[in-house]
């Protein structure tokens, strides 16, 4: 069956790729655009590895035909060092072993960054809602909502508050 | 594998559906069916403008298929269903599911087509007729065409009322959700996943048609399972359903209105 041409910006590079009719966009960004970041955990919208921005804000990338991305801007984990700097929501992750299996890690990211790009000082709570489409079989949560808080801390130029629950 | 035609507005694509296709909107569910190889189509329709937003006009509302979650969120003429679409989901699926496809989600979803039913919507089709959500969800299985917005009358400050009963939060799906537009003389009590699609307690509507009094409210409570047909699911046996129904039936009149 034909394939179909698809023209997207991937995080700050032009992307131009053909797809397979109904292919999902995580099997675009892994096996056509070699970008191994998103996860596709459950293939069913439940799991949230496979979360990307599009636009700016978060989409499941299992559950979006590849081609409606068309003219749009995809962002993924992916794109978020800059260089051999990390992201301080990566180095918080690291730093408060937020990830532990790393399974979930791409997709956290991606929903903390888009809810930082929106709101700079979340609340617990507004972290919380956040990533509630994401689930993390390894760490119990607290550790990743700490660390968005902490990166939160950081990027404001706060120092970060410990054990804020 | 599947096959996509994509159409500019949403009158093309209806004319383009038919045997072994489906109309793809958010794609929450039509695209869980690709990945899982689901052999009832073989082919996605897709619009590239479907109706989208909600304008508001003396009238009343209108909200096209096309409108996600997130934009009901983002939209100040409709804050009485803020808590409806609050709780669909996490923030990514907001992002992509509509309205549309939430007329046709099967349990346990379809939490804003409970609310549209007791709202007094009315679906309007591509092609322009418009017929009450009621009649619409009686022939949701078989029906020709494509959903082109629902419209609906604002309800009086203080009317309605809206609860989503699960298990897990802030994201679960349904283990029931109740709907009330609760003006006096013709109140409305719907029930989702209580049924094979969201449905109307007449009873409990009657008992309701006086009034809140304490007295209106026991008098619901204890008829408001009469003509629903709950079913047993991961989730919770229709037994529970049943027993419970009343329960949350009266914590939603006593939490208070959502607008
Ligand atoms: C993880 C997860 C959690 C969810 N949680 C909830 C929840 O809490 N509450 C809830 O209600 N739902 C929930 N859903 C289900 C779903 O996301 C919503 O019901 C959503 O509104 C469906 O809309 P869609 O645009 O994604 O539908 P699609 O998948 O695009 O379509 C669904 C069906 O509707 C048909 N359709 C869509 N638009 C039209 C139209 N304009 N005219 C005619 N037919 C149309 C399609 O052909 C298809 O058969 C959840 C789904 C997932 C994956
Ligand atoms: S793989 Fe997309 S939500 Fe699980
Ligand atoms: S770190 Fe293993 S699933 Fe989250």
């Amino acid at each position: 069956m034909a394939k179909t041409p698809v023209t997207f910006t991937l995080n700050d590079a032009e992307a131009a790729l053909f797809v397979d009719p109904g292919a999902a966009l995580v099997d675009v960004l892994r096996r056509g655009a070699g970008d191994l970041t998103p996860k596709q955990g459950c293939a069913q919208g439940t799991c949230g590895a496979c979360t990307v921005l599009i636009d700016g804000v978060p989409h499941l990338s299992c559950l979006t035909l590849a081609e409606t991305v068309q003219g749009r801007h995809v962002e993924t984990t992916s794109g978020l060092a800059g260089g051999p700097d990390l992201h301080p929501l990566q180095k918080a992750f690291i730093e408060g072993f937020a990830a532990q299996c790393g399974f979930c890690t791409s997709g956290m990211l991606m929903a903390a960054k888009s809810l930082l790009d929106q709101t700079p000082d979340p609340t617990r709570d507004q972290v919380i809602e956040a990533i509630s489409g994401n689930l993390c079989r390894c760490t119990g949560y607290e550790p990743i909502v700490d660390a968005i808080l902490t990166a939160a801390a950081e990027m404001q130029g706060r120092p970060a508050q410990q054990g804020v629950r | 594998m599947v096959e996509v035609q994509t159409c500019q507005t949403m009158a093309e694509a209806a004319a383009s559906l038919g045997e072994g296709a489906r109309y793809l909107g958010g794609g929450t569910i039509v695209m869980r069916q690709v990945n899982y190889g689901d052999q009832s189509f073989h082919r996605i329709v897709r619009a590239l403008q479907p109706e989208r937003g909600v304008r508001g006009d003396v009238q009343g509302l209108r909200i096209g298929a096309g409108t996600t979650m997130a934009d009901l969120l983002a939209s100040s003429e409709v804050r009485f269903l803020h808590p409806v679409a609050r709780q669909i989901g996490g923030p990514a699926i907001r992002n992509m599911a509509t309205l549309g496809g939430n007329l046709f989600a099967q349990n346990p979803y379809g939490d804003l087509a409970v609310a549209l039913l007791a709202l007094d919507a009315q679906v309007v089709m591509s092609g322009g007729q418009a017929q009450p959500m009621e009649r619409f969800l009686a022939e949701r299985g078989h029906l020709r065409g494509l959903v082109e917005a629902v419209s609906l009358p604002r309800p009086q400050p203080g009317t309605f009322y809206f609860r989503k009963v699960s298990r897990v939060k802030p994201k679960g799906v349904s283990v029931m959700s109740l709907a009330g537009c609760l003006r006096s003389g013709d109140p409305r009590v719907v029930f989702g996943n209580m049924g094979p699609a969201p449905t109307r307690a007449r009873a409990a509507e009657r008992a309701l048609a006086g009034g809140l009094s304490e007295a209106a409210i026991s008098a619901a409570c204890s008829v408001c399972t009469e003509g629903l047909a709950p079913a047993d699911d991961a989730l919770a046996s229709a037994w529970y359903r049943r027993e419970v129904a009343a329960v949350h039936l009266r914590r939603m009149l006593d939490s208070g209105a959502s607008d």
